[in-house]
Order: C-alpha cells, then sequence, then structure tokens
C-alpha cells in the first residue's frame, strides 16, 4: 500500500510538472508570437497598435533618408498599393537596398511611422523575403480585382 | 564525360542500394546465409560508387567545368581553391549528394565493425540503411541530379554564397551530416531489433557506440555552425533560434535523450521500449531537419532552390519512414519485456526525468519552429516566432535539467537514498549557491539570470569532482577508470563550461553602433576603439573597403584590427567580414556598417564586447571530445567479442 501511494505521488508530480511546462510554453508562446501585415492591411486598420508586428514589401526607389546622427535611417516600405514610412537606428542588413523586398520588425506609432528594432536581412541577393513576396502578391490581386468595376 | 560518369555511378549506387537492402533483408527473415552475406560487399560497393560520383562533382567543381548546370551556378573561377573544393557540397545538389555518401559511408562503416554480431543482426541494420540510401538516391536522380549539363555552357560562374566562403563552412557541413546520417544507424539498429523480435540489451550495446559517436559529430556540426554564424554573419550573435538551427537543434535533443536511455537499457534492461522509439525519433527528426532545411520551406541561406518536386518528394519519404517504423513499432513493442525494476529514487529515474525533461525541451522548440509553417500552409497568415519565446521557455525548462546532471550520474542504480545523497552532497549545493549569488555582485551587481547560471554551472563541476572522489575511494585508480566514465565526466564538465560561458556573454555582453570619422574614438567596457580610416584593398574575388580600429585599454594599445566590407565581384553582394580580437576572457569585435559620406572618411561601426564566449566553443569541443572517449571504452570492444559477458560484470561503466 505505501509504495503504491509513493508512485501515485511521484505519478501527481510528475503531471504537476508536466502541467506547469506546458503551461509556461503557450502561455510564451501566445505572448512572442509575431505577426505579419502588408502596407495595405496596415492602412486598414488590421495591425495592433499595442504590440510588436512585422510589415514587409519592397523598399520605395529614393526613400532612404539619413538622419543627422549619421545612424538613423528612414525608408518607405510599399507593396506598390500601399506604402508606410520607417524609421530604424542602427547598422542596416548588408542586402538591404532601395528597390528589394525588406522585413521589418517593429511598432506602429501613432502618427502613421513605424518604428523598427529589426530589419531583417536576406541571404542571397537574388533571394526575395517570403513575407515580401507574399504582400507584393496580395497586393497585385487587390489591384487586380478593383481594376474591372 | 567526367560528369556523365558521375550520374552513371549513381545509378549503379540506387541498384547496389537496392540489392543491399532487398535481398538480405529477406534473408534475414527466412534464414538464408547466402542473401544475408550480399550485405556487407552490396554496401561497401555502394559507398564505392557513390564516393566516385562525389569525386567526379568534386573533379569539375576543381576544373571549372562551367558546362555543369550546379557548377556554374555556385562556383566562379576566381573563387579560391579550396572553396571551389567545398562549393561541391554547396548547393542543394551537392549537399544531398554528400548526406548519401556520409550514409554510405556509415553503412560501410557497420559492415566492417561488425564481425562479432549476429549473421541476422548485420543484414537487417544493412538491409534497413539500403532502404534509406535507396530513398535518398532516387530523390538525387529524380529530382536533384548534381550532373545536368547547361548548353550552352556559360564563359565563368554566378559563385559561391559569400557568406559559405568561410572556415566554418568548410567543416560545418560535413560534420552536421555525420551525425544526422549517423543516428541513422542507431535507426537501423532500433528496426533490426523490433523486426527480429529480439529486443534485449544486447541490442542497447551494439547500438550505443555508433549512437554515441553520431552524437558526438552532431554537437560538433551544430557548434561549428554556430562558431560560423559568429564570425560571418557580421552581428556578434552566435544562435538566433532561426528554424534551421533548430533543424539541427531538435535531433540533438532527442539524441542526447537516446545516449542516456541507451544507457539505462544496456545497463538495466529497462526502457527497452522506450528507447527504441527515440531512436526512431531521433533520425525521423534528422530527416525532418533535411525536409526543412533542404526542401525550401525555410529562407535561410540553407534554402537553395523551392522546387515544390523535392518538398514532395522529401515529405512523401518521410512519411513512409516515420509512418512505417512508428507502425512496426506499434506491432512489436508490446512484446517487449519489461527490464529490471526500480525505484523513484535512483539513477534509472533520474535518466528518465532527464528524458523527459529533453523531450519537453524538444516539444517547445519543435511547437516554435513548426506553427509558423503550419499557419502559413493552412493560409492562416504569416507569423513569425522569435528568440524571445525560445529563450523564455527553453531556459526553465533546461535549469531542472542541468541540475539532474549533477545527481544523476552519484545515485546508484536500483535504488538510491535520499538522505545519503543529500550528505554527500550538501557541500557542493551549499557552495554552487553561494557562488551562483557572489559572483554576479562581482561583476555588475545581482542578475538573477546570471545566478542561476553560475549556479548551475559550478554545481556541475563539483558534481563531477564528487563522481572521481567516489571512485577513487572505492579503489579504483584515475588510470584505470573506464574510459566511457572518463567521456561522461568530460562531457557534464563541457556542458558545465559552456553553461558559464552562456551565462556570462547573455547577461554581460556589450555592443554599440556608433558614426566614426577619421580620428574619432568611442569606448566600451574599458576598451577605447579608434578608427584609422578604411582603404581599398582588391581580394582575389572581391573588392574590400578594408578598416583599421585601434583598440585600446588604459592608453595601452591592445590590438589593431581590420574589419572589412566586401562586394563580391559575380554576384555583386556586399557582405561584412568582422574583426574578432579573440582572448580566453573576452573577444573584441568590430563590424564595419556603411559608408556615412561621399569621400569614404565617415563610417558606421559596430563594437561589440563578448566576455566568456570563447567558452562557449570550448565547453562544445570538451562535450564532443567526451562523446568520442565514451564510445571508445574498451568494454563495447570486449563484449562485442564475447556476447556471453553477464552484464554485471561490466556494469561500472558510465
Amino acid at each position: 500500500m505505501k509504495s503504491r501511494h509513493k508512485k501515485l505521488v511521484v505519478i501527481l508530480l510528475a503531471l504537476a510538472g508536466l502541467a506547469i511546462v506546458a503551461a509556461l510554453v503557450l502561455n510564451a508562446f501566445r505572448s512572442n508570437l509575431v505577426f505579419f501585415f502588408s502596407p495595405t492591411e496596415v492602412h486598414a486598420g488590421k495591425a495592433p497598435t499595442d504590440r510588436a508586428f512585422r510589415i514587409g514589401g519592397l523598399v520605395e526607389d529614393g526613400s532612404l533618408k539619413r538622419e543627422a546622427d549619421g545612424l538613423s535611417v528612414r525608408f518607405v516600405v510599399t507593396d506598390t498599393a500601399k506604402s508606410i514610412p520607417v524609421t530604424y537606428k542602427g547598422i542596416l542588413p548588408d542586402l538591404f537596398k532601395e528597390g528589394k523586398g525588406v522585413v521589418a520588425e517593429g511598432r506602429m506609432g501613432s502618427d502613421g511611422l513605424f518604428t523598427a528594432t529589426q530589419v531583417l536581412a536576406k541571404h542571397d541577393e537574388n533571394y526575395m523575403p517570403p513575407e515580401a513576396a507574399h504582400a507584393l502578391e496580395q497586393a497585385a490581386k487587390a489591384q487586380e480585382t478593383v481594376v474591372p468595376q | 564525360m567526367i560528369p556523365e560518369l558521375g550520374h552513371f555511378a549513381l545509378i549503379v549506387a540506387l541498384v547496389l542500394a537496392l540489392t543491399q537492402a532487398i535481398l538480405p533483408l529477406a534473408g534475414a527473415q527466412r534464414g538464408n546465409l547466402t542473401l544475408m552475406a550480399v550485405a556487407r560487399p552490396a554496401a561497401q560497393g555502394q559507398f564505392v560508387f557513390v564516393a566516385l560520383a562525389f569525386g567526379c562533382l568534386a573533379y569539375a567543381f576543381l576544373s571549372n567545368d562551367f558546362s555543369v548546370e550546379n557548377v556554374a551556378r555556385n562556383s566562379f573561377s576566381q573563387l579560391p581553391e579550396i572553396y571551389r573544393f567545398t562549393a561541391t557540397w554547396g548547393s542543394h545538389e551537392g549537399s544531398m549528394l554528400l548526406w548519401v555518401m556520409i550514409l554510405a559511408f556509415w553503412t560501410a562503416a557497420v559492415s566492417v565493425f561488425s564481425r562479432h554480431l549476429p549473421d541476422d543482426m548485420v543484414a537487417r541494420v544493412i538491409g534497413v540503411m539500403g532502404l534509406v540510401s535507396a530513398g535518398f538516391l532516387a530523390f538525387i536522380l529524380t529530382t536533384s541530379s548534381p550532373f545536368t549539363r547547361l548548353v550552352p555552357a556559360p564563359m565563368d560562374g554566378r559563385d559561391m554564397n559569400p557568406l559559405l566562403q568561410d572556415w566554418g563552412m568548410i567543416l560545418h557541413p560535413p560534420m552536421l551530416y555525420m551525425g544526422y546520417v549517423g543516428f541513422a544507424v542507431a535507426f537501423a539498429f532500433a528496426i533490426a531489433a523490433l523486426s527480429s523480435g529480439k529486443l534485449d540489451a544486447a541490442w542497447a550495446r551494439w547500438s550505443r557506440p555508433w549512437t554515441t559517436v553520431a552524437w558526438a559529430f552532431l554537437s560538433l556540426g551544430i557548434g561549428l555552425g554556430s562558431w560560423w554564424a559568429y564570425r560571418e554573419l557580421g552581428w556578434g550573435g552566435w544562435w538566433f533560434w532561426d528554424p534551421t538551427e533548430n533543424a539541427s537543434f531538435m535531433p540533438w535533443l532527442a539524441g542526447t535523450a537516446l545516449i542516456h536511455s541507451l544507457a539505462v537499457t544496456e545497463k538495466r534492461g529497462a526502457f527497452k521500449a522506450w528507447t527504441v522509439l527515440l531512436a526512431i525519433i531521433t533520425f525521423s527528426l534528422s530527416l525532418l531537419g533535411t525536409f526543412l532545411v533542404r526542401s525550401g520551406v525555410l529562407s535561410s541561406v540553407h534554402a537553395f532552390a523551392t522546387d515544390p518536386a523535392r518538398g514532395s518528394f522529401i515529405l512523401g519519404f518521410l512519411a513512409v519512414v516515420i509512418g512505417g517504423s512508428l507502425m512496426l513499432y506499434a506491432w512489436r513493442a508490446p512484446k517487449m519485456l519489461t527490464g529490471g525494476a526500480f525505484t523513484w529514487f535512483s539513477r534509472e529515474a533520474m535518466l528518465l526525468a532527464n528524458n523527459v525533461v529533453l523531450l519537453a525541451a524538444l516539444g517547445s522548440v519543435l511547437l516554435g519552429t513548426l506553427y509558423p509553417l503550419f499557419m502559413d500552409a493552412m493560409g492562416m497568415g504569416k507569423i513569425s516566432v522569435g528568440p524571445p519565446y525560445f529563450n523564455a521557455v527553453f531556459v526553465p525548462v533546461m535549469a531542472p535539467m542541468l541540475f539532474l546532471v549533477g545527481v544523476g550520474p552519484l545515485a546508484r542504480w536500483k535504488e538510491a537514498s535520499l538522505p545519503d545523497m543529500f550528505q554527500r552532497l550538501k557541500w557542493a549545493l551549499a557552495v554552487a549557491v553561494v557562488t551562483g549569488f557572489l559572483l554576479p555582485l562581482t561583476l555588475k551587481g545581482f542578475n538573477p539570470w546570471a545566478t542561476l547560471g553560475f549556479a548551475l554551472a559550478i554545481w556541475i563541476l563539483l558534481t563531477v569532482l564528487l563522481g572521481f572522489r567516489d571512485r577513487l575511494k572505492h579503489g579504483a585508480r584515475l588510470g584505470s577508470l573506464p574510459r566511457a566514465f572518463w567521456g561522461m565526466q568530460l562531457a557534464h564538465l563541457g556542458l558545465a563550461w559552456g553553461v558559464a560561458g552562456i551565462t556570462v556573454v547573455a547577461n554581460y555582453e556589450m555592443e554599440r553602433d556608433v558614426r566614426m570619422n577619421v580620428g574619432e574614438f568611442t569606448e566600451l567596457a574599458g576598451y577605447t576603439f579608434t578608427f584609422r580610416g578604411a582603404t581599398e584593398r582588391p581580394g582575389p574575388n572581391y573588392r574590400a573597403a578594408r578598416g583599421t580600429v585601434e583598440v585600446s585599454k588604459d592608453g595601452r594599445r591592445i590590438a589593431v584590427v581590420h574589419p572589412e566590407k566586401r562586394v563580391y565581384n559575380a554576384s555583386g553582394m556586399p557582405m561584412t567580414e568582422a574583426a574578432i580580437h579573440p582572448s580566453f576572457f573576452r573577444d573584441i569585435y568590430v563590424a564595419l556598417g556603411e559608408p556615412l559620406d561621399d569621400q569614404g572618411q565617415a563610417w558606421a561601426v559596430r563594437v561589440f564586447y563578448k566576455p566568456f564566449i570563447n567558452w562557449l566553443w570550448i565547453g562544445a569541443l570538451l562535450l564532443v571530445a567526451g562523446g568520442f572517449l565514451a564510445a571508445s571504452d574498451r568494454r563495447y570492444r570486449i563484449a562485442l567479442r564475447k556476447l556471453a559477458v553477464p552484464s554485471g560484470a561490466v556494469a561500472r561503466g558510465a
């Protein structure tokens, strides 16, 4: 009887441990998911204002400007339909270029300026980040459906 | 002609792989020794032909044969010779060929080092490996032949991705694959044991050294990958929780669980079914990793091409291998006898807890890696799961395991006594906790994560020492301790070393992005960095702006480093080449951003102070050395020769 009790206690403890781990994991998971929105979706008000998210598209030609401190930059991300101004302080990834695909993670300010904490690098020049490609596709589709009307 | 020869060699290898799979497996089922005897020569022949194919591809790369599409895409006449050779496996096609070659190598190794095993076991193991190999060869031949010609041939190649032109990349893929593919041996042993129905402890003993060696290679491969990322990606990180990293980390976690549960199965005969399942899981995760990285579902330096035919082939293969082996498991596992009994406080129980924790960690990594892919595939929006999730989950989950690393090896098999353990360990525990609190105070003030990390590292260090003391007290001499024990101690010490390094670098590293004109300086962590300008410097296949940065401390110059910003000739791709001044206790890491004015006088410069970062690599190397040492233990060789040795006679090993 005694050993059976002991076994029960051990099993209950193990289950409690697993429950704690599961709760920890799911909680961390929920609070750390970063959603992606295309500029069009952001303009439609679908993006959250209270948490970080990702935007993606092309860096608009001629939009890259350096601030006086030399390290802060501003550029515009566009999906060809809508665009969003972005500010970022830090060193841009090697393959960041006007006219090329980009993904930025950060928060939307109330003034409509997206403050990026991270600008994502690509690893290969010919390669478009899938999120950016997705945003362009969406915008292209949306425009197609608009034109016939 | 040479590339066609390579292609032909692959076809021959496929035929041999099928022979190696079908005949011995049929022979083992019917007890036909002639058919079983086909296994060894077929496996060795397959290796010869795959190696020949690989040699042909390497020759095409070294001789700049740009009429071969793979060479034209991934090499360049100005590329230094060593990188022209490594470019052989720098592409999707080439790396799959490397995968198969390493599998054939492992199979040939099994065929050589298995003289003492029963014939039917050898036949089954080699047969199962032949099946895996045939699947991959068919994959290469149907979807990813590296020997496809280009007509007309281009004048020159498009160059290798500049990020891959680094020492870390020369070694990382072969080592990683030695690990991934090495788990195929453990898998084949598990499947062989399941299909023969002989699920005794002997199976575990045969499989154990192979599994440990594969695990050590995988550790080395992951360590090299991390070292490469740190040096080459230019932002000073060494682990990004990138899905491709996770793809190699998941089999490592499962493999770590496997080598520990194999210990229990071999020594005590317990956990048999569980160990078999773990072997299947580990290899399945290796295949999953290959699928994730090679099919192009993940975007990274590893994703070469997005060809849906490739993705669906590997996915289908994955389904067959995992589904098939799990079905076999479900059918046979209930017939396995349970092994020796043990109580909840014993070494078995500790190792069980180790397995539970490792699998919990594995599950959380799997969730974070696959969930975004799943959401995307379902069309439910694009999301990403970043480092904050993994850090928030992984650290608390692994902390109890690090504690157990200290207790487990000191606990007795079958039944340990809690008061006795407490008596033996109370001083180590007290010292670990106190130093855990004190060390952060000497560095930069109290920090709970640093305390946790230090306490656990010191705890493992002290218990490793206690382990030696225990052995010596019982009359053993240091020189006479078995290598398996030394290996375990070394690996655990490496873990402690790495944990200490991670703790310091994660909590005390410093970084600064700064605009610097010629002659300007910036300070970080007591070091002064003075920018002396950047000059043009041509490289073999690139042009570089080569910066000069003086590093001094307390007015004394300690180093002049040269970070570079390169633009590669063939691709026009820019790349940051960081300059690192290493030492035992810290790295100084300087990277050039971009020029900020037209004259090239002012640059964006990124400087890092990375304390104890090298402890991480040292820890990883100790871990790897421990693995190899443990696998070389004599008792495996003796035990293999004389199968009749009672298990009690060798039970003093790790």
